[in-house]
């Protein structure tokens, strides 16, 4: 057998391609209709999550190559640092919106199990993220949070490999660890969205397995 | 912050529309405490989840 006339299923790369074919084809990965039962205002709110992600990661960005002595002293610095701030606000505001309708609309129904943990563990470790950027403002209000961290978390032995103290290590969660898990997390939540469709309403399920009962009879 | 508070930045436009550097207010009662700022966020979150769920979404591209 010659170079390059390898059989497909025996190349990762054809592999990978169908499986991903398979699971994602184009119209699922990028819809432009979606049921009836979307057109609501609570079904936004994950976009809204999204669009708080891009603009806490892009001004975060910023502040991270301008450092600490621009972000606490210019003026633009300082509308950075607020814009950052704000982003991240809006972030768990809205995030916390969506998790309440996900929640009551049980969206880990009809095998979405794996997307409803996708945004669960999401959501932790965005709190894992918010609370390293508290460390890492590099001012007193940092300082004043470290040392209070610092005994909670020692006596549960999280302070061994956790050092809230130690700037370079939150610094290092906060810009690079944590938000790489965020996004990468948050990319595949909705990739599993886009895989299994947006649960229907519990009415809507209901009159199905009411329609499919009625067939069978 | 203290301009805001007492300084003539309060007194203008450009001031904080509440005082930032008076005491803070907690709610506290048993083991629960919380800030009112914090207690304030929580209700307008419920408040935009009822509105979200109440108010009509204009219908445009969706199919039955």
């Amino acid at each position: 057998m010659s170079v390059g006339e390898a059989p497909r299923e025996r190349s990762w790369t054809a592999s990978l391609r169908t499986r991903a074919e398979d699971a994602l084809p184009p119209e699922t990965l990028l819809p432009d209709r979606q049921p009836a039962y979307v057109a609501s205002w609570i079904y936004v709110f994950g976009a809204l999550t999204i669009a708080a992600l891009v603009c806490i990661v892009a001004s975060g960005m910023v502040l991270g190559l301008k450092g600490p002595a621009w972000w606490h002293v210019t003026g633009i610095g300082r509308f950075f640092n607020g814009i950052h701030l704000w982003s991240v606000e809006i972030f768990f505001f809205t995030m916390v919106v969506h998790l309440w309708g996900k929640f009551w609309m049980g969206a880990w129904r009809g095998g979405r199990s794996l997307t409803w943990v996708a945004g669960a563990v999401t959501f932790l470790i965005s709190i894992a993220a918010a609370f390293t950027g508290y460390l890492s403002q590099q001012n007193f209000d940092a300082q004043w949070i470290s040392t209070q961290a610092k005994d909670g978390l020692n006596s549960v032995g999280i302070g061994a490999f956790f050092n809230v103290t130690n700037f370079g290590q939150m610094y290092t969660f906060h810009v690079i660890l944590l938000p790489v898990a965020v996004v990468l997390l948050t990319a595949w939540h909705v990739l599993l969205v886009r895989r299994n469709g947006v649960v229907p309403p519990y009415v809507r399920q209901l009159q199905r397995e009411r329609a499919a009962s009625e067939e069978r009879a | 912050m203290a301009l805001l508070g007492t300084g003539a930045l309060a007194r203008t436009p450009l001031g904080a529309v509440f005082d930032l550097s008076g005491r803070p207010h907690y709610v506290h009662w048993h083991f629960f405490q919380m800030s009112v700022t914090n207690l304030l966020v929580i209700a307008l979150m419920i408040v935009v989840f009822c509105a979200a769920i109440l108010l009509p979404f204009p219908h445009r591209r969706a199919e039955p």
